[in-house]
């Protein structure tokens, strides 16, 4: 190995052993494999929209693992920028669309859509953070929540898009591919992230803040940071959100929904990016398939089960996740597929 | 070459109570110094008011020249203050790696606080941005890996580069100690403040440390001051003492000259009857 090190296909071969490289490669084989079996129709379209949805939570819930898990930071108005990224993006297409008729191909007014509304996500971040950031713990919370609030009942009441009707008539641009693609590289660029300098600053946010600031760390900066970012993924996600199921309205972008992606994130892991995307995925999954469980079991029993007992059962599995698991499915583990070769190494002092 | 550091007619209340009164030093370079007290008597406060943690109420600090009063604690970081803690503040659940390599991230950043530093400062470290993290550019692993080499160097001084992926909360008491130490010194300080560094340490431990502390004096070309209840610690090392007592300094002099002192031993053990 060491011999030819230099020629050009060894250097080939060390690309393609990256960590960072296979799980890109295996991540495209599954999303052909989705698709082979989507137009095969082995996966119906309802299994195919779970799944999307599946997604979008994932990027909603790594985005606001960034925040609670890595910065310590504890946020819960996540869907708040979500809802600036939704309503910003979806208003761009549909009014481009039914304004002027663009020579653009409808993806690239989609994507630069989607950029728009992460942006604005970001900035809302950015001045939500400024403010807010010098309070700690439950106090941001609080803060974090009111103004999640706010920015729902801004759109609540702005007449322009729609007002409490919601958003209509959104173009369905957000395809499988296309939520797979950037839900993999939300997952990509927050795991660069967390295993670089900038990241090794925020974690040390979350485990002393004091003796951060005392190592020369801005904390302040560095938590509007994460915030920023944050926010600006949770702008995309929710983009995604709007253009997947073609209406954007307030009650999507509610203080339940903030919830849900918190539990994700809990329920996973604080501080872990897989443990994040497996619970978007179960809990997704859970509570779709005790829709179909609950069906068939009153048709078992011949006695009617309401759909009002899936979500007690839900929240029952999600109480014995907590009980059993406190620090989440994952902890703060990685899967090993995430966390960079150099990093990976464990010592064993004696 | 004027003082590292210079305090004058420092005085800080906690509302009512007067936490330090008066309090004076002129620290010349590469001093060791001592800073000693009974418990209560405002060593720590007066720590904290110099790393910016607090601010004062009166008198002023300068830090080689520089008016430090009323910067945020990372700015004095910048500045080139590093501080232990009495009580370990370490990143627990990172590494020993990343505790020391977190203390080195700021050098990696642009800062308008390092005009305190000479010349050469800036220039012995590679910059990296935000984006460069975000999207791994090659400048990333050039500073990665530059940041890496040297936290494996100052790991070896300290002994501790076998536990370098080790967990920071799984190591003995006194290796963390240590580590607190490298972890300061990673932020390339030209004064040192160790809080009690020999706490809670048994005696072979002390008599390391004392090594220690003298080793990275000369190697890192240091200034030191440093609280510390042990005796044996502080008359061994230190080559100038102040005593205070209830924040105020009650003497100050060469370690024999502050041991011998009646008022250092009153306030210590109490008036005799």
């Amino acid at each position: 190995m060491k011999l030819n090190n230099n020629s050009i296909f060894s250097k080939i071969l060390y690309f393609f052993k990256r960590r960072i490289v296979l799980f890109l490669i295996a991540s495209i084989i599954v999303m052909l494999i989705i698709m082979l079996l989507h137009t095969f129709d082995i996966l119906n379209s309802y299994i195919i929209q779970i799944i999307n949805v599946s997604l979008v939570y994932v990027i909603l819930a790594v985005s606001l693992n960034l925040i609670n898990g890595f910065t310590g930071q504890f946020s819960i108005g996540h869907m708040g920028f979500a809802a600036v990224g939704a309503y910003t993006s979806a208003t761009i297409t549909t009014l481009l669309l039914k304004i002027t008729p663009t020579s653009l191909p409808n993806y690239i007014i989609f994507i630069l859509a989607l950029l728009a509304g992460g942006c604005l996500a970001g900035l809302t971040g950015f001045i939500i953070g400024f403010p807010s950031l010098r309070l700690k713990g439950d106090y941001l919370a609080i803060m974090t929540l009111g103004f999640g609030e706010i920015i729902r009942t801004i759109f609540n009441n702005i007449n322009f898009v729609g007002g409490p009707r919601g958003l209509l008539g959104i173009p369905k641009f957000s395809t499988f591919p296309i939520i797979f693609i950037t839900s993999i590289l939300t997952i990509i660029i927050i795991r660069n992230l967390v295993f670089s300098t900038h990241g090794r600053a925020l974690l040390s946010i979350r485990e002393n803040e004091v003796a951060s600031e005392l190592v020369g760390v801005d904390t302040t900066k560095y938590k509007i940071l994460a915030f920023v970012i944050g926010a600006f993924f949770a702008g995309i996600g929710g983009g995604l959100l709007a253009h997947l199921i073609q209406i954007a309205h307030p009650t999507q972008f509610g203080f339940m929904y903030s919830i849900l992606v918190l539990i994700m994130v809990y329920a996973g892991g604080m501080g872990s990016i897989s443990g994040s995307v497996i619970a978007a995925f179960v809990l997704t999954f859970l509570s779709e398939g005790l829709r179909v469980a609950l069906a068939s079991l009153s048709d078992l029993l011949k006695f009617p089960v309401g759909d009002q007992w899936r979500m007690v059962i839900y929240s029952l599995l999600l109480i014995f996740i907590m009980l059993f698991r406190t620090e989440g499915l994952m902890g703060m583990k990685e899967l090993k597929f995430l966390i960079p070769e150099e990093e990976d190494i464990h010592g064993k002092c004696s | 070459m004027g003082s590292v550091l210079k305090i004058d007619k420092l005085t800080h209340y906690f509302g009512g109570l007067r936490a330090v009164y008066d309090f004076n030093l002129d620290l010349p370079p590469h001093a060791l110094w001592g800073l000693i007290g009974p418990n209560g008597a405002g060593k720590t406060t007066i720590f904290n008011l110099v790393t910016g943690m607090y601010n004062p109420t009166e008198g002023s600090i300068n830090f080689l020249g520089h008016d430090i009063k009323g910067k945020k604690p990372y700015q004095i970081v910048h500045m080139g203050i590093a501080r232990t803690f009495q009580n370990l503040r370490i990143f627990d659940s990172l590494s020993v790696l990343d505790n020391i390599r977190i203390a080195r991230h700021y050098t990696t950043q642009s800062s308008k606080h390092t005009h305190t530093r000479d010349e050469n400062y800036t220039k012995q470290f590679s910059r990296t941005s935000l984006f460069d993290s975000l999207f791994r550019t090659s400048r990333y692993n050039i500073v990665e890996e530059q940041i890496k080499e040297e936290a494996y160097e100052l790991l070896k001084i300290f002994k501790l580069e076998n536990c370098m992926y080790d967990t920071a909360k799984n190591l003995p008491y006194g290796m963390l100690r240590k580590l607190e130490i490298a972890r300061a010194l990673a932020t390339h300080p030209s004064l040192l403040l160790l809080d009690e560094p020999a706490a809670g340490m048994n005696p072979a431990e002390v008599g390391n440390l004392m090594e220690l502390i003298h080793f990275i004096r000369d190697e890192f070309n240091l200034t030191i001051l440093l609280i510390e209840h042990h005796m044996k610690v502080v008359m061994g090392i230190c080559e100038y003492i102040k005593v205070i007592d209830f924040g105020e300094t009650i003497a100050e002099g060469k370690p024999k000259e502050v041991a011998n002192n009646p008022k250092v031993i009153e306030a210590y053990l109490g008036k005799g009857e």
